[in-house]
């Protein structure tokens, strides 16, 4: 069979990326909820499987995975008030773009703070 | 009165060197025209066709169309009325953003690479770029876009302050070449989606003092489909030939919903 050509992707501005970050970091805040409702649910069938559960978490790969996951809480969290401001604030449109570059100055300012403390933790032990 | 010392005027402020200044001395250059083309009686799949043409400064991205179909392949399917921005057929995406092709010169692309021109997105393809306009137009009429007054018929116009006919003045620009519906990605996997194009024609209805059926219209679009559908990505605020505010206009709708307040 023969195969179309792909089209361009359609070239969308900071509105249309931060939309799709947006659902990204949606979908793995998600996909972390769904493992964290399980695994502090073993604390209810037993406290020892959910501390064993928990130790298994200790270790490096997890703690960057940790990065990572509060990367996109944060990013979730100030893009959604940017979200809200567009909404409900009269200008919010109108600067939309400046918003969005203040939640990335937020995030990163955020995220040195916490990798600072975390990094420290999960590779100073 | 002497005239001696009355000195010639030049003929214009504007230096130009010697040679310059005749009719056709427009610069050309060189661009490749890239096309996705697509002809349901011949082949289900599309396909990138190109041509490589000499144009003029002054020339737009549909002159380029033009001179393809008119010297090259009349076979190349488009549609285009007015050709100046008034009539809304040739909106088509121009290197991946939505454009209308009569507005869109040549020199302001990166004529360095091949221009791309592909049909709008979200709507069916017919031919080349031709698509099917029908779901964005039955959007556009479930929005009644037309004037309701249940008052007495006066008996000369219907007046309005300068102020209330400004509330709605920026939504009163849209020509319905449906590039801003097109660029919506929640249009694309969402065709139930009212789109951008009928909240504006809505809101230019909805904010005018004259029309009794704001409220009518509201329920409309207070629908799963309608405005609450909108994720403010502004693709269709960007792609607006006519710079209307279309995301700022979908809010001034949400809340109007939400506080029924016109």
């Amino acid at each position: 069979m023969p195969k179309t050509p792909a089209g361009t992707l359609y070239r969308g501005r900071e509105g249309m990326w931060s939309w799709v970050a947006h659902r990204i970091t949606g979908v793995v805040i998600f996909f972390f909820l769904l493992v964290h409702v399980l695994d502090t649910s073993l604390v209810r069938v037993s406290p020892e499987a959910y501390d064993a559960v928990i130790a298994a978490y200790k270790n490096p790969i997890m703690g960057l995975g940790e990065l990572g996951l509060v990367g996109a809480i944060v990013f979730h969290a100030f893009n959604g008030l940017r979200v809200i401001l567009i909404d409900f604030w009269k200008k919010g449109p109108k600067y939309q773009r400046q918003l969005l570059w203040s939640v990335i100055g937020l995030w990163f300012v955020t995220m040195v703070a916490f990798s600072i403390r975390h990094l420290s933790v999960v590779f100073g032990g | 009165m002497s005239t001696e010392t009355v000195e010639r005027e030049p003929a214009s402020k504007i230096e130009l060197a010697p040679g310059i200044g005749g009719g056709g001395e427009i610069p050309t250059f060189d661009i490749t025209l890239k096309v996705r083309r697509y002809n349901p009686e011949v082949s289900d799949d599309a396909y990138w066709d190109e041509w490589k043409l000499t144009m003029y400064g002054t020339d737009r991205v549909l002159d380029a169309l033009h001179k393809v179909k008119w010297e090259h392949d009349g076979t190349v399917t488009f549609r285009r009325s007015c050709a100046h921005g008034v009539c809304g057929s040739d909106a088509m995406r121009i290197n991946g953003r939505n454009r209308l092709a009569c507005k869109t010169l040549l020199k302001d692309l990166d004529t360095s690479k091949p221009i791309l021109v592909e049909p709008i997105k979200g709507l069916p393809v017919e031919k080349d770029l031709i698509v099917d306009m029908e779901p964005f137009f039955q959007s556009f009429r479930e929005v009644m876009p037309f004037l309701v007054n249940r008052g007495h018929e006066p008996t000369k116009e219907r007046l309005q302050s300068s102020e209330e006919r400004e509330r709605f003045d920026d939504t009163t620009k849209c020509i319905l070449c449906a590039a801003c519906t097109s660029s919506c990605p929640v249009f694309w996997t969402d065709g139930q989606y009212f789109g951008p194009a009928a909240i504006v024609n809505a809101h230019r209805f909805i904010f005018d003092s004259r029309d009794d059926a704001g409220d009518m219209r509201l329920e409309i679009l207070n629908d799963k489909e309608g405005v609450w559908r909108c994720r403010t990505t502004f693709n269709c605020t960007e792609a607006c030939p006519r710079g209307i505010q279309v995301t700022k206009a979908i809010s001034e709708v949400k809340q109007a919903i939400l506080s029924r307040k016109i």
